[in-house]
């Protein structure tokens, strides 16, 4: 019980001033039939080494001194050490939603700078302070653009990440949103602009895409843009690999953004926790959900921050807010706000120009499916094998190939998605070909 | 006279973008082992940005410095007693963060193979066995990300339920009491929302409650302990109530700190329910995030938790995708699997009576406060306390000062204040839940510090309005900031 700082004269001395004789005492009022009358059925507290060695046992368990090629959603990037260095002081780590300004402007003020350099990366005029994922930033962002435009019709692109595509229908399903999907181009891998103008009509709330795509092409947003401008509905922009935006021109054709922020220091950590961002234009911060630091002055004339534009938010509107989002991801966003600054304007597309250099050498060795522009990420094909015999062949030589896309394009069953980063070496590719090659 | 803090120097600091000199780096990059690639001719010129306008370019001891200073702003668990009523903001053992960082953990990605993620699946049925043990459920999903997307969930599944039954209904029943994620989290999933009067003890009125549900209503969502820190007694018969014309009762788990190891939801009538790993069990808040939120339900529930389910098989651990009636995905991967990690740290640190005494040890701390502040704030409500209590400003308000202007003065005594002005059904509330991982002396030196705020609201209420005094940022002007509203640094014109 080392985290219960009382002694039993202490508790005691409690007891007394509290006018009764045993803790059981204080539960004197639940009702006996309610009462757990027996201890909990678990194990007895364990040592802080005992508990150590039973993580470190599982951790045996997983994947250990592998070579990875998975992105499909989260990416494999190093992690400065000045990241942990400041996520674990204990004035950031152990403090809560920054409410009482005055005692938070540590938190406040990260939170003003994540802001600002969302908006220098996205080419967005603000951003919010983190949503859970990038996932569920995306039925967020959906319910933003139906609010604004008044429109209940979503058109999503196949190549947005499935499941993103899962998470916004089990969202959209009771809000009275459509949601319809469109194609992308067999050849390009880019979004299928004929199928996309085909089903524009003036009831479609806004074009959500992913650029790059799940395939790693990089979209035309231009021409996505002006489509769906000309019949009255907005542009959704979702990534899913932040790093591509220290090459790739911001995507400012978009009325909203929605991304993750995992590439950005956040470890993959089996799935979570990440942190999802939106960003949009002024005039739209009123539809947009999540938390707000906003510039002010203290009572000294002093600049400060506090939280602000809450008259959006659930506390205060309740069930007319424009989300129920309270907790977010603060945390995970300081991580990001100290890998962007530890790598900053150079280091972030020297990062993504490395990036684009190992994928772009993986692939001159393999065979590729699309022909549009890749980033770090790409399709391979290999007709007649499947790929679950590939990744069976990599994984005796201690690599974890693709993600199999089966599962999620039966028409690709013959493919997986492949991602190289700067953690990945030129040996290893070389490694993967020849394991092809046999 | 103020005992647990002095005045402290502390440092001034720019933004980033102020500290920027071109050139300067706080990283390097391994040099490159194949070609370099032009990225205008393998992305097209047009796709290809020039520069991240404005972006940062500091050294790395800037950059350290830079966010300890800002550090150094904060207030934190790690300072100090954090009494948020409803948060419970209770000590985060490093343990849990020494663990969660292991290669094998913090590495594994989401897609790689279930043969290889054993450890991983392991964690998350170990955290899934004790959860039901502690519920009294039936089956658990660590899906959701965070309370409120824990509730979405919950409400979900009750609507897939009653949507197999033939109806989905039409109306939540919400207690005025409850948190504004119940409402927000209501509407989002297609609901009406029926607020329900509490009685004057602060619980819910049966009668009231008998007379309102009907077949319209798919289901009550509670808060027990409700936000007053009082157990709802007559909860049995709530159930029983809303059960009988076919609803459901779902029980927001935000004060489950006041429950574990005393009584069970499941064994209480409650059919779904969601927990705050990042509250009850200990996982650091991170300065608002992240959380978790796992959905615990009846067997009823069970065949519509999200996609997809852990089971275990033949050759270990799997995910089982081929639910049909399953609500969908509510989150991409399997939950934030970092913070399940942490949360069983803390169970396997505690063991099941130590779970049990340190809910006791919460009681009796709230206890504690209460009484020894009775005689000096107005106490509106009664009932037994549990993990947290309630005062209002009645008593300060004739002096003009309210809730507010006592949190912010508690600021200059060195605490970081109760929750403010919640719930809605006391006027000027003061939430105060202190959590068991307070030592008598920090309980002591709170009350001292709040009896001799009650004394100068008397004496001297100027020095109580016009808090804080103590802190290097004075009351911050909010008014000023949603009015005008800079959200972003931009250079100086």
């Amino acid at each position: 019980l080392r985290y219960l700082p009382k002694s039993d004269s202490e508790r005691r001395e409690m007891l007394e001033a509290c006018g009764v004789s045993a803790l059981d005492d204080l539960f004197s009022h639940l009702p006996p039939d309610v009462r757990l009358n027996r201890p909990l059925a678990l194990a007895d507290g364990q040592s802080e080494y005992e508990i150590s060695a039973y993580f470190r046992a599982q951790a045996d368990q997983n994947a250990n001194g592998y070579a990875s090629f998975l992105g499909a959603g989260v990416y494999n990037h190093y992690r400065p050490v000045l990241v942990d260095a400041v996520v674990s002081r204990g004035e950031f780590l152990t403090s809560y939603t920054p409410y009482q300004a005055e005692i938070s402007q540590g938190t406040l003020t990260t939170i003003f700078e994540f802001q600002t350099m969302i908006c220098q990366l996205t080419g967005m005029e603000v951003a919010n302070a983190s949503m859970y994922c990038g996932s569920t930033a995306v039925p967020e962002a959906g319910m933003m653009a139906a609010r604004i435009t008044g429109r209940n019709r979503l058109l999503v692109a196949r190549s947005l990440h499935p499941e993103y595509r899962e998470v916004l229908r089990t969202y959209a399903r009771y809000q009275g949103m459509v949601i319809e999907e469109f194609g992308y181009a067999a050849g390009h891998g880019t979004v299928d602009l004929d199928d996309l103008d085909r089903r524009l009509d003036d009831k479609t709330a806004a074009v959500v895409l992913q650029s790059p795509n799940f395939f790693g092409i990089v979209e035309n947003l231009d021409a996505a843009a002006e489509l769906a401008h000309r019949k009255g509905a907005l542009l959704i922009d979702v990534f899913t690999e932040a790093v591509s935006l220290g090459l790739l021109e911001p995507p400012r054709q978009a009325d909203i953004i929605a991304g993750e922020m995992q590439s950005f220091a956040i470890s993959p950590s089996y799935g979570g926790p990440y942190a999802g961002v939106i960003a949009t234009r002024e005039k739209y911060i009123r539809q947009m959900p999540g938390r707000l630091a906003g510039e002010t002055k203290d009572s000294h004339g002093n600049r400060a921050y506090c939280l602000t534009l809450s008259t959006r938010e659930q506390h205060i509107r309740r069930e007319k807010a424009t989300s129920n989002i309270c907790t977010n991801q603060a945390l995970i966003a300081l991580m990001a706000t100290v890998f962007m600054t530890v790598y900053g304007k150079q280091g972030l597309r020297e990062l993504a120009e490395q990036n684009l250099a190992k994928a772009h050498y993986l692939a001159s060795r393999l065979p590729v499916k699309f022909t549009g522009p890749f980033f770090n990420e790409f399709v391979a094909a290999f007709p007649g094998k499947s790929p679950e015999t590939i990744n069976g062949m990599l994984l005796d030589k201690k690599i974890i190939g693709g993600l199999s896309l089966g599962r999620y394009y039966p028409e690709l069953k013959d493919c997986m998605v492949l991602c190289a980063t700067e953690m990945n070496t030129r040996e290893q590719m070389d490694v993967f070909a020849e394991v092809l090659a046999q | 006279m103020i005992s647990k803090v002095r005045s402290h120097v502390t440092q001034n600091e720019p933004l980033l973008f102020e500290l920027s000199s071109p050139g300067k780096k706080a990283y390097q990059l391994p040099e490159l082992d194949v070609p370099p690639v032009n990225a205008s001719k393998a992305l097209g010129a047009e796709h290809v940005r020039r520069e991240i306008e404005g972006f940062p370019e500091v050294s790395e001891v800037e950059a350290i410095r830079h966010f300890t200073r800002l550090s150094t702003w904060n207030y934190a668990i790690d300072l100090g007693l954090y009494p948020l009523g409803s948060c419970t903001m209770k000590y985060n053992p490093r343990l849990n963060e020494a663990v969660a960082r292991i290669d094998g953990l913090a590495w594994a990605h989401p897609y790689q193979p279930e043969a290889l993620s054993q450890g991983a699946m392991e964690i998350m049925g170990a955290l899934e066995r004790a959860l039901l043990e502690i519920t009294g459920m039936d089956a658990v999903t660590l899906q959701p990300a965070a309370g409120a997307h824990g509730e979405l969930t919950g409400i979900l599944l009750v609507r897939a339920y009653l949507e197999s039954l033939g109806n989905p209904r039409k109306k939540i029943l919400i207690p005025d009491s409850a948190h504004g994620t119940n409402p927000a989290t209501a509407a989002i999933a297609g609901y009406a929302v029926e607020n329900i009067k509490s009685n004057d003890r602060g619980m819910i009125d049966l009668e009231l409650l008998a007379r309102v549900v009907d077949e319209d209503v798919a289901a009550l969502m509670i808060t027990n302990p409700n936000t007053l820190g009082v157990f709802e007694e007559q909860i049995a018969r709530i159930a029983e109530i809303v059960h009988s014309k076919g609803a459901q009762v779902y029980m927001d788990g935000a004060n489950m700190n006041a429950l574990v190891g005393i009584t069970r939801p499941g064994d209480f009538g409650m059919d779904v329910m969601h927990l705050n790993l990042h509250k009850t069990f200990s996982t650091p808040h991170g300065g608002g995030g992240p959380g978790s939120g796992p959905v615990a339900v009846k067997k009823h529930l069970e065949p519509f938790l999200p996609l997809p389910r852990l089971t275990a098989g033949e050759s270990g651990q799997r995910f089982d995708y081929d639910r049909p009636r399953a609500i969908g995905r509510v989150k991409a991967f399997y939950g934030n699997f970092g913070v399940i990690v942490r949360a069983l740290a803390y169970i396997m640190a505690h063991g099941g009576e130590g779970l049990r005494n340190a809910t006791m040890d919460a009681v009796l701390n709230a206890n504690y406060i209460r009484k020894k502040l009775e005689d000096y704030y107005e106490l509106p409500h009664r009932a037994p306390s549990m993990h947290e209590c309630v005062f209002s400003d009645a008593r300060q308000a004739k002096q003009g000062v309210r809730t507010m202007d006592i949190a912010k003065r508690l600021i200059d005594y060195g605490f970081h204040p109760y929750t403010v002005s919640f719930p809605l059904i006391v006027h000027g509330a003061l939430m105060i839940e202190p959590t068991e991982t307070e030592s008598k002396r920090e309980l002591d030196l709170f009350v001292e510090a709040l009896i001799a705020i009650a004394k100068e609201v008397e004496e001297d209420p100027e020095t109580v309005l016009k808090a804080p005094h103590g802190t290097r940022t004075g009351r911050v002007d909010e008014v000023t900031a949603a009015r005008k509203p800079v959200l972003r640094w931009k250079p100086a014109d």
